[in-house]
């Protein structure tokens, strides 16, 4: 991840091909892990995977619409209100997938409660329409739109599974989301284990900042053996001048002699 | 109806359902603009203000305007839409009435837009059933006492927050640790601690 932070920086050349601008989202520009984006709804609904899960395909929805739709109008609106149309833009789709929600997933529409409508005010969304979908066209912005929300989706399943796994010992599926089965992932039956303070807020937090000091432990590693790789170049080609200068100076000695 | 009931809706806003603690709106600017305790007042400030004022308007306009036309569904964009405006009104209000508190809030109104505790507390007062509980007119005033106390809270928590990282900052805290991880794990001990406030009320 922080590898080709670090390589794709030196250039900074504007590389828009449709699969770049995919997968960034996903890993590069993770919105939550290297952003910090969207710090809400990932400390609030992530109990469970599946709730995670369920509000990652809520916010895919959204995202990707509210881009494409953007990304439409972009000449037709004037610069100075471009923040209200947005808003609105976004909040017709988190109204749409509100009631979407309640049809169909009444048990993940419970317990997401609150957080539903609160898709209209989730920095993410707001950023991607603002510096992607009004600066490019529509397929692309569909594209980052799906690519932003996916990398959002897994960071939210990370921290739910994790924090589902250490208040109950399991990963259950099917309790949420109207899936044909119900049961569980994992089951590892470690009941004298659960600490059910993970469920909690208290836990949300604790849980994202682990992971977050996880992924700079794994970046700050790159950079220093990208640092010591650099140095031993350096080092290898200050011995090589050296040896060089050595060699013309005993030559010339040579010559004159 | 006696005025415990308001003392108790601000209690409870304040510490029993913290905002950013307990109910997770507002996290960013928690985040972002707790890193000196002056700029966090600043912030508290501006959101006291607008979350009231916000909370009010909301309020009336879903009792007076959104049910009678039986329109609730579209009760988010009506919400969001009232309170950017209002963002932006009492950003010109502020500019021409006192150039030093506009100096003082000016950078943290447009923030304040993008803050889900303005649009989480307008959408829980709704949620909570003030006005079938009270009535409309009574319901308005425990609304506006429970937003008052979940901004006390926000500006509590956030205050307390900045303290503690700037004295993180003089600490010896391993590399990978360092800013945003660490506090985070400050937040789930102070989260730990409002834990221990349940059941007061």
């Amino acid at each position: 991840m922080a590898q080709k932070q670090t390589a794709k920086k030196g250039k900074r050349k504007k590389d828009l091909h449709a699969l770049a601008v995919f997968t960034r989202g996903i890993i590069r520009e993770n919105s939550l892990f290297v952003l910090l984006l969207g710090m809400c709804p990932a400390l609030a609904v992530t109990s469970s995977l599946e709730t995670g899960f369920g509000m990652g395909l809520l916010v895919i929805f959204v995202l990707t619409l509210s881009n494409i739709v953007v990304s439409l109008i972009r000449k037709a609106i004037p610069e100075e209100i471009r923040i209200p149309a947005y808003i609105v833009v976004i909040a017709t789709f988190v109204t749409i997938v509100g009631l979407l929600t309640e049809a169909f997933a009444p048990a993940l529409h419970e317990s997401l409660g609150i957080f539903i409508p609160l898709i209209v005010v989730n920095c993410l969304i707001m950023e991607r329409a603002n510096n992607f979908a009004s600066k490019n066209n529509v397929v692309l912005s569909a594209i980052d739109g799906i690519g932003v929300a996916l990398g959002f989706m897994l960071a939210l399943m990370l921290i739910g599974g994790t924090r589902e796994f250490l208040a109950t010992g399991a990963l259950a599926y099917g309790v949420y989301l109207p899936l044909p089965l119900e049961g569980s992932i994992i089951n590892a039956g470690l009941t004298l284990f659960q600490m059910e303070v993970f469920v909690g807020p208290a836990g949300g937090f604790i849980v994202i900042g682990f992971w977050l000091a996880v992924f700079k432990a794994f970046e700050l590693y790159n950079k220093r053996k990208k640092k010591e790789a650099r140095d031993r170049w350096i080092e290898k080609k200050k011995k090589e001048a050296a040896e060089r200068k050595r060699r013309k100076a005993m030559e010339s000695a040579g010559g004159s002699a | 109806m006696s005025p415990t009931v308001f003392f108790v809706a601000i209690i409870s806003a304040m510490l029993i359902n913290n905002v950013v603690l307990l109910r997770f709106l507002g996290v960013c600017p928690f985040l972002g603009v707790s890193k000196r305790s002056e700029t966090a007042l600043g912030m508290g400030g501006a959101v006291t203000f607008v979350m009231v004022v916000g909370s009010v308007l909301t309020y009336l306009i879903y009792y007076y305007v959104l049910e009678p036309f039986e329109i609730t569904y579209i009760s988010t964009i009506a919400f969001i839409l009232v309170i950017a405006s209002l963002v932006q009104l009492v950003e010109m209000f502020i500019k021409k009435v006192s150039k030093k508190l506009y100096k003082a809030l000016g950078i943290y109104l447009p923030l304040i837009v993008t803050n889900c505790a303005i649009l989480g507390v307008a959408e829980t007062n709704i949620r909570e059933g003030y006005a079938e509980e009270f009535g409309v007119m009574s319901g308005l005033g425990v609304a506006a006492a429970s937003a008052f106390g979940a901004a006390l809270g926000f500006t509590l928590v956030i205050f307390a927050f900045s303290s503690i990282r700037e004295r993180l900052e003089a600490a010896n805290v391993p590399a990978a640790w360092k800013g945003i991880p660490i506090s985070l794990i400050v937040a789930g001990i102070m989260a730990l601690a409002f834990l221990g406030l349940e059941g007061i009320v």
